[in-house]
């Protein structure tokens, strides 16, 4: 009797224990862009260690991440390519910046380290544009007194499938090219005037690295661990820079970021001294009125403590964290925009 | 007959030298053939062998730069493709078991073979997409049930094609006997020709199986991938294919062995299959 | 269960006429339900058609037939075209016969004639295996390995050889890139080389061993008796050998997708890179953004449905011809 007693008692305190400990382990789901795909699985991974919280992030793409995130298949959805204002108040979303990608030209060039050639933002769409063939072409040559640049044809080599590195750098041409926005715009493909496709970063590296005479765009992560030859860019300040975490990070703070536009900013072609001319955040995708508050909760959980201490995890992957001042706008507007189904904030 | 001689040996010696040619180039091609598979693997042993260790089996997928394995692509894999084989065989074992056995007249049989080796001949991304549109858009979401349903769209052609080959090998007068002694029909074929034909569905399956297990193309958009191990067939999934798909085009190291791995475990495992099945069949043939 | 009852069955006429009725019912029903799966076969393409041709709709309504004519691709206007996939899924599907169909007669005929009975086993099985490589591992050992080997030792003696040719020579004009439709044919071509070479060996081997030694008595060289009588004899079975070959070549994804270079261009030398329907579908459908985008990329897996499909039914019309013709001639 009294051991049976114990044994119900015993059990129930089990039971107890054991829903608790479910209701507690919330695993929420996310699906959108490929670009930040390791990182927020870096993140997941820690994270998990740290709440008991877990984390499934989709790689499928922007296109589907914002379809998902429609549908509210998801918790959030992830996209390279910004919505406008108009887009995210059509669907009742809120949108903000997570973490920051730059986009790297990469050459091929016999003799020719990292870093030597320097280019413009102009004379860069014009060589994707296919007007300007030749290495020794005198516009290039003028911008690279000193370096021996070969009577050679220039390879344009880029992105055959679609991808927020594209957009970033089609927007970039744009902004600086008013013959590329005509011509060609800015999207995650388009149809691109001259050269060869390669499928994803490695397609585009492999090109570069075979074709001697290739200028390609890749990821900094990519040509980082290639050890691809750079190219420094002129930025809008007049300085030419090299990429690197720190002119990442300069064109992220120097960023006009408007929390009242839906932060729809897109950081290439930023001003600042050390700004890094071609570099793109990229966006989490969440509903303004959440039916599961809960896994909202635990979401915007994961996002601020990514924000605080994600990054060494996400320099380490070489993305680069969002700046002080960014977060503090992205928190605020949590506060602000994130409601329950009653209507009471999440935050 | 000795005045014609020269000439004849002349076309004699024509003869044989066509002869000698054509036979050199076909163990040229005999050797061409071998030339590749021994490429192929000599690769995969060289970049994906050192990534072959318990870690690989053990754990699951892991962000860069940290340990782990394709524990979960390996279950999602074995899941997906067995599911697929259990919803692939009877259908296709009975469609096929109706061409050979029933299709003698009629419209039906025909227009069914037909589409039945369109079908095989399918193209296997044109399979996911019609999964996509018919499934995944209308449920809203990715899972491994709807790559399951991709793959058997790719067993079931198959399936029904040996079925139909096999049981037309089996001699009518085996069936004639059956019907002399007095079986009606379904017991004459699920006794007579099936069990004659046995051998041959049963290689029919495991083509089919060996053939599912490294598709890509279907999977991409129906299972999609998960970094986590999960059992639930309505979730998405990950998979030995897609996951190897992924990890080799992306820029970090620890990834690619990963990738290469799991290029090797994949390779291994469907040669594996095959092998094994024709000694085991080949035991019972004897 | 059955087969007790089978064994009472045979002692009286009651129990015979009850069997007879029970086994017509089962036979009936045995033959609706196997019926019943040979329809759902035949409905699952009318389904595939069905399914395309709506979720197609948006992109048919605004190219019309102009879609399969246009070479352009511009996701940032919305303006669609499918002739340069089109032109890559069957100049790279051909280049993959031109090289596989002779290949694989060769080793269809070296395994039935020529190979020494301990090696035939062996030997079959390791061919047999290059088909059981999944796609994918060819792509990754395409891109990875077999491209730059091509790119640095054989492209340039293309080049050489064929590039000043006139005619021909205009197939082997750019740099040696190493991915290309070409690249693409020989890949597709070591993965069909296992289909079509496994099917022509077994059905040579169904050519009775009669006719063989009855056309070596008369004194015919091994090449004669393959032309003369094992060919002739199995003629249908070598062109269905050749169908599931360029069935698979057509639709083939991931391996094409590694290495063809995925440029939405048109170009006529086969050193360039070029885009197939399957690999435009792999690279492109998950991050198409618009209805427009999706539904044209739907549209060319339509597209792709159909030349199979066409390619598929013009063979068995083939076959069926040919099947006359023997007819006609005996």
């Amino acid at each position: 009797m009294f051991l049976s007693s114990a044994f119900r008692r015993g059990g129930l305190a089990l039971l107890g224990v054991l829903t608790l400990a479910q209701a507690h382990a919330l695993d929420i789901t996310g699906a959108g862009a490929t670009f930040p795909y390791p990182v927020y699985a870096k993140w997941a991974e820690a994270y998990k260690t740290a709440s008991g919280n877990g984390l499934n992030y989709q790689s499928i793409g922007s296109g589907g991440g914002i379809k998902q995130i429609k549908a509210k298949t998801v918790d959030f959805g992830a996209t390279d390519k910004p919505l406008t204002r108009e887009e995210l108040d059509r669907d009742q979303l809120l949108q903000w910046p997570m973490v920051v990608g730059g986009v790297v030209p990469v050459v091929n060039l016999q003799g020719i380290a990292g870093g030597q050639v320097r280019l413009t933002g102009a004379l860069l769409a014009d060589i994707y544009l296919g007007k300007v063939k030749k290495w020794n072409d005198p516009a290039i040559a003028a911008l690279n007194k000193g370096v021996a640049l070969p009577d050679q044809d220039i390879v344009v080599v880029s992105r055959s499938d679609g991808s927020g590195t594209t957009f970033i750098f089609t927007n970039y041409l744009s902004k600086v090219s008013a013959e590329w926005k005509d011509q060609v715009g800015s999207d995650t493909s388009v149809r691109w005037p001259a050269g060869i496709n390669g499928k994803g970063n490695e397609g585009v590296a492999s090109y570069v690295r075979q074709q001697s005479g290739a200028i390609g765009y890749v990821e900094y992560a990519y040509a980082l661990q290639n050890k691809m030859a750079y190219v420094q860019m002129k930025n809008r300040d007049g300085q030419f820079v090299a990429p690197n975490e720190k002119s990442f990070s300069a064109a992220a703070a120097n960023g006009n970021w408007k929390a009242a536009a839906g932060f729809y900013e897109i950081l290439t072609d930023e001003p600042g001294k050390a700004s890094w001319p071609i570099t793109g955040a990229t966006f989490i995708l969440m509903h303004k009125t959440q039916d599961h508050a809960d896994h909202a909760r635990v979401a915007l959980d994961f996002f601020s403590w990514a924000y605080a201490q994600g990054q060494k995890a996400a320099l380490a992957l070489d993305y680069i964290p969002m700046p002080d001042n960014v977060v503090k706008l992205v928190e605020a507007e949590w506060k602000r925009s994130l409601k329950d189904a009653s209507g009471k904030p999440l935050r | 007959m000795r005045h014609a001689t020269p000439a004849i040996r002349r076309i004699y010696n024509r003869r044989r030298r066509l002869n000698r040619i054509n036979m050199a180039m076909s163990a040229l091609g005999m050797g061409f053939g071998l030339f590749w598979l021994a490429w192929i693997l000599f690769t995969l042993v060289r970049y994906g062998f050192e990534a072959l260790t318990w870690k690989l089996l053990s754990q699951s997928t892991p962000p860069p730069g940290s340990d782990g394995g394709l524990l979960n692509a390996i279950v999602g894999s074995v899941m997906m493709a067995g599911t697929a084989t259990l919803i692939g065989t009877p259908v296709g074992v009975l469609a096929g078991t109706y061409l050979a056995e029933y299709g003698r007249r009629g419209w039906i049989a025909p227009a069914t073979r037909f589409i039945n080796d369109i079908l095989l001949s399918a193209p296997s991304i044109v399979l996911g997409l019609f999964i996509y549109t018919v499934y995944v858009a209308r449920v809203g979401h990715f899972s491994g049930f709807a790559g399951a349903l991709a793959l058997s769209l790719i067993v079931i052609p198959v399936v029904v094609r040996t079925t139909d080959d096999m049981l037309k090998l089996v001699p009518d007068s085996l069936r004639e006997a059956a019907i002399a002694l007095g079986a009606p029909k379904w017991k004459m074929v699920t006794r007579v020709s099936y069990r004659a034909a046995r051998t041959g569905i049963a290689t029919g399956v495991l083509l089919a199986v060996a053939r599912i297990s490294g598709e890509t193309a279907p999977l991409l958009f129906t299972a999609l991938n998960n970094q986590f191990l999960s059992h639930d067939m309505n979730a998405p999934m990950a998979n030995l294919p897609v996951v190897i798909f992924q990890f080799a085009m992306s820029p970090y190291d620890d990834w690619h062995k990963i990738a290469w791995g799991g290029a090797i475990l994949i390779t291994l495992s469907v040669l594996g299959i095959n092998i094994l099945a024709r000694l085991l069949f080949r035991q019972r043939n004897s | 269960m059955n087969s007790s009852r089978h064994s009472r069955a045979v002692h009286g006429p009651h129990r015979r006429t009850a069997r007879a009725q029970l086994s017509r019912l089962g036979d009936a029903l045995f033959e609706n339900v196997t019926r019943l799966f040979a329809v759902l076969v035949l409905g699952t393409l009318l389904a595939i058609l069905v399914s395309l041709v709506v979720t197609s709709l948006p992109s048919l309504k605004a190219f019309g037939l102009g879609f399969l004519w246009s070479d352009d691709w511009d996701p940032v206007r919305d303006r669609f075209g499918a002739l340069v996939p089109i032109y890559g899924t069957l100049v790279s599907s051909c280049i993959a016969m031109l090289i596989a169909l002779p290949i694989s007669f060769g080793i269809a005929i070296f395994l039935t004639e020529m190979s020494p009975t301990w090696l035939k086993r062996p030997l079959g099985t390791a061919i047999e295996l290059l088909a059981a490589i999944p796609s994918i591992i060819y792509g990754m050992w395409g891109l990875f390995v077999f491209t730059p080997v091509f790119s640095k030792h054989v492209q340039p003696l293309l080049i050489e050889i064929f590039g000043p040719l006139p005619g021909i020579g205009r197939l082997f004009q750019g740099p040696p890139m190493g991915i290309g439709m070409l690249t693409a044919g020989i890949i597709l071509a070591i993965m069909v080389i296992p289909f079509i070479s496994s099917v022509m060996r077994d059905v040579f081997e169904l050519v009775p061993a009669v006719l063989k030694e009855s056309a070596y008595g008369l004194g015919a060289t091994t090449w004669e008796v393959v032309w003369k009588v094992v060919l002739p004899y199995t003629r249908t079975g070598v062109v269905g050998g050749v169908m599931l070959g360029l069935g698979r070549a057509l639709g083939e994804t991931m391996a094409v997708t590694f290495v063809i270079g995925n440029a939405q261009r048109l170009s006529v030398s086969l050193l360039a890179p070029g885009n197939s329907i399957a690999s435009s579908l792999a690279n492109e459908f998950a991050e198409a953004v618009g209805d427009l985008y999706t539904s044209s990329l739907i549209e060319l897996g339509l597209i792709l449905f159909l030349i199979t499909t066409v390619v598929l039914a013009i063979a068995k019309l083939m076959l069926l011809r040919l099947g006359r013709l023997e007819g006609t001639k005996s």
